[in-house]
């Protein structure tokens, strides 16, 4: 149990810090290197909770492939980032406030929270029906079944997604040279070779 | 091996048959226009709205029974009937609208429509949603179609920043959406609507937990609707997406949220009536004000009409505050009017092209009466419309909003509604003063396309004949929106 | 938390963890007491073939390298769906099979879209 807590303790600090830096950092690129940090810790704390798919898919996806394409971004893009930073003072009252807000809330919350009785009856899928199955095999008992239609709009997302990501960074540059076997194959020597008669002496 | 985990016992996708096939029309049209290249758009276009003609034909021909599916998953009931064919008329009068539009700026693409009906189908979900998950997989359907469809014309800077700001504020209200589903779910145990509403119902007291969650996922909608304190991005995404977007943004997707929040409000969060009274009572009252006081200053025909959907937000929102199927009913047939008035609008606001470009200053409107006489009669009645005056179609809507309120003892919201109309009023009667008594401006070019005629004829028709039969489409709204109470 | 006999299989990484980071601590620490730091200016400043950097290393790039990780992205999203598919599959039967068809068959026509599109080429 001791050892559960101060892993606890560890991860949720790290990953408050790291968060902390994300927005502090000088260097933006160490900004998405703080935040592959938190990403990770986030990640030991999905394990805690026993949620160890999700975990995974975070290190995957998270780690793997955005915060790959944030530091893309960072390290190419030809902006100043210290003149972004200009200005950004005059918003911290006003984050300061909304922070202090939400932290309020969830301190309320955690003071008074109630579920309501019958919520045993409600859980879509209690865990103890799945006792002895894995997370990842827990998960796909619901998925492809139970929320069918969530699921296959996920797919119709990742649709749009894929049609968005085209429309808004695929261009054609004319005038570029490709090859194309099909139409290498095509091609017939009538086509392209003109046999002349050349009469000698007689030039062209 | 079967569990109950595995099986669904209610699978039957009749209901689900519209959703289906929008979806693989649109996937169909896709492989088309790749095939066929962009000078294929035009036809891509009008076979979309086809397509959507067809989804509404088979929308009628279903059972409008209250069914619920899927494992409680999909609701179909009168109201999501009324509501999709609303927002079905509405893609296709904005996609009608944009044909000619998309081939003058040069941004022919065949991928609009695509995009424009997956957008369609998400706000489809939306209204047919009886569970948290599909109503945020739907929301972001529409909104991810949506942040595209912004930033469409994305050699301009303009339409690249609409859909950056639209993209980060509309992530924001999803995360704020998620937080409160998340909330409601510590309390609950369920994402079930029905699972919520009993649960609600069943509970002493209500405590801060479903009242955070309530916060949050009104916040988080109301941010798609654009009700004040929410509203800021719509004056800039309104104007610097292509107005073909601007026409699309304007009339349907807020159709759509406005259908979310009522079914949400009124079946699981019933309980908490007087919770959510109050804010919706803020909101409404926020954006009446904000959209009256605000659009005075445009000069921005694209910036008036963003103020202009702030406030009638939040004239619709008065007849949620009544919390009564009369109410319901109000807002269904308010928004219905403000969709086809909006469309006519923007037929006119399409056709301001001047040397080849679009112009958006209300000055350039000057003179439309002697170079225009039809566009400009046909523009006065909609805004005569839009301000409430009597006997246009507009007028009707407030009326009955307000007739709801009244009749639950909201008098204060009332007259402070009748009030900011009377302010709203100046700024659409400075528009027509422009177009009649205005130093005539040039002509604007060329003749109007087929399509902006027919949508401002059927519209401004619509408005003028409202009156002759104003039951017809009252009653068939107050049985749509009995079935949110009794389905 | 979750039980204990779950958590135990993870000891190993958390140690691993606990010794990693305990050695690239180590050694950063050591080499700043231990190492021997006499900076000076010609040191500090940045070679670049025995001149000052001209410009920024930041440069403008073709948004094609955008693409493709934005692509990526999409299909790991789609991976990521078919772990917990393929370890169910014998228990949700044809009707999940199914499902997950209809899936990728939608994610196909995408993928169709922007190979006929040209997004895949790299010119």
């Amino acid at each position: 149990m001791t050892v559960q807590a101060v892993a606890f303790f560890l991860f949720a600090g790290i990953l408050t810090l790291s968060a902390l830096m994300v927005i502090t950092a000088r260097n933006p690129v160490h900004s998405v290197l703080f935040l592959i940090l938190a990403f990770f810790n986030a990640a030991g704390l999905f394990v805690l909770l026993g949620a160890e798919f999700i975990a995974m898919i975070l290190v995957i996806v998270y780690v793997g492939a955005v915060a790959v394409l944030f530091l893309f971004v960072v390290m190419m893009l030809d902006i100043s980032f210290s003149d972004l930073r200009k200005g950004a003072m005059q918003y911290v009252p006003v984050g300061f406030l909304i922070g202090l807000v939400l932290l309020s809330e969830l301190a309320l919350l955690y003071g008074a929270w109630v579920s309501v009785p019958e919520i045993s009856n409600n859980l879509a899928a209690p865990v103890s029906a799945f006792a002895g199955k894995t997370n990842t095999e827990s998960l796909g008992l619901l998925i492809y079944t139970h929320y069918l239609l969530a699921f296959q709009c996920a797919g119709l997302i990742l649709f749009v997604a894929m049609v968005g990501a085209i429309v808004l960074t695929h261009r054609v540059r004319p005038g570029v040279r490709k090859q194309s076997v099909a139409e290498q194959q095509r091609r017939r020597p009538e086509d392209v070779l003109e046999i002349k008669k050349m009469t000698p002496g007689a030039g062209l | 091996m079967t569990d109950i985990y595995t099986v669904i016992t209610d699978f039957n996708l009749v209901p689900l048959i519209p959703e289906i096939f929008m979806a693989l029309f649109a996937m169909g049209l896709l492989i088309v226009g790749v095939s066929q290249g962009n000078r294929s758009t035009s036809v891509i276009c009008w076979a979309s709205v086809a397509g959507l003609a067809i989804t509404a034909l088979l929308i009628m021909g279903l059972d409008w029974q209250h069914k619920i599916i899927l494992n409680g998953m999909f609701v179909f009931d009168e109201f999501a009937g009324f509501m999709k064919l609303l927002v079905l008329l509405g893609l296709m009068a904005s996609l009608a609208l944009s044909v000619r539009y998309l081939a003058q700026e040069g941004i022919e693409r065949f991928e609009y429509p695509v995009l424009v009906v997956m957008s369609g189908v998400g706000m489809m979900m939306m209204l047919s949603a009886n569970n948290m998950l599909t109503l945020y997989v739907g929301l972001e359907l529409q909104s991810l179609a949506l942040y595209v469809l912004a930033a469409f014309h994305r050699n301009a800077v303009r339409s690249a920043e609409a859909g950056l700001k639209y993209f980060v504020l509309g992530a924001l209200s999803s995360g704020m959406l998620l937080f409160g589903i998340s909330l409601l779910y510590g309390f609950t145990g369920s994402i079930d609507f029905g699972a919520i509403g009993a649960s609600l119902l069943a509970a002493d007291s209500i405590s801060f937990g479903p009242i955070f969650a309530l916060v949050f996922i009104v916040a988080g909608l109301a941010f798609k609707i654009s009700a004040v304190p929410f509203h800021m991005w719509t004056p800039d995404v309104y104007q610097g997406a292509p107005e073909s977007v601007t026409a699309l943004f304007a009339i349907v997707p807020k159709v759509a949220a406005m259908g979310l929040l009522m079914r949400l409000l009124f079946e699981p969060f019933a309980a908490m009536a007087d919770q959510w009274g109050q804010i919706i009572y803020f909101l409404s009252l926020a954006s009446m004000l904000v959209g009256a006081f605000g659009g005075i200053a445009q000069l921005s025909i694209k910036r008036l009409i963003a103020y202009s959907s702030i406030g009638n937000m939040g004239y619709a929102l008065i007849g949620i505050v009544a919390g009564t199927p009369q109410g319901a009913g109000a807002v269904i047939v308010y928004l219905l009017i403000y969709m086809i008035m909006t469309a006519g609008v923007f037929a006119v606001i399409l056709s301001m092209r001047r040397n080849g470009a679009a112009v958006e200053w209300i000055g350039d409107l000057a003179g439309l009466s002697k170079s225009n006489p039809v566009m400009a009669y046909a523009m006065a009645i909609l805004l005569f419309s839009m301000a409430g005056i009597p006997p246009m179609a507009g007028f009707f809507g407030k009326i009955l909003v307000f007739q709801a309120a009244v009749a639950e003892g909201y008098y204060v919201l009332s007259v402070l509604g009748v009030v900011s109309s009377v302010v709203a009023a100046y700024y659409y009667l400075r528009v027509i003063k422009v177009m009649f008594f205005d130093e005539a401006a040039d002509p604007f070019d060329g003749r109007t396309p087929f399509a902006r005629r027919a949508v401002l004829l059927i519209s401004t028709a619509f408005v003028l004949a409202f009156i002759l039969k104003p039951s017809l489409i009252v009653e068939s709204a107050q049985s749509a929106a009995l079935s949110l109470f009794f389905g | 938390m979750a039980p204990q006999d779950f958590l135990i299989q993870y000891l190993p990484i958390l140690i691993f963890i606990a010794v990693a980071s305990a050695v690239s601590a180590g050694m950063i620490i050591m080499s700043l007491l231990a190492g021997p730091a006499k900076p000076d200016s010609e040191k500090l400043s940045a070679y670049e073939c025995g001149f000052d950097a001209f410009t920024d290393a930041r440069n403008k790039f073709d948004v094609r390298f955008y693409l493709v990780t934005l692509l990526f992205i999409i299909f790991d999203l789609e991976i990521a769906f078919l772990f917990p598919w393929a370890i169910s599959l014998k228990e949700i039967g044809l009707f999940g099979f199914w499902s997950m068809m209809a899936f990728l068959g939608v994610l196909t026509v995408g993928f169709v879209y922007e190979w006929k599109k040209g997004g895949l080429e790299w010119e």
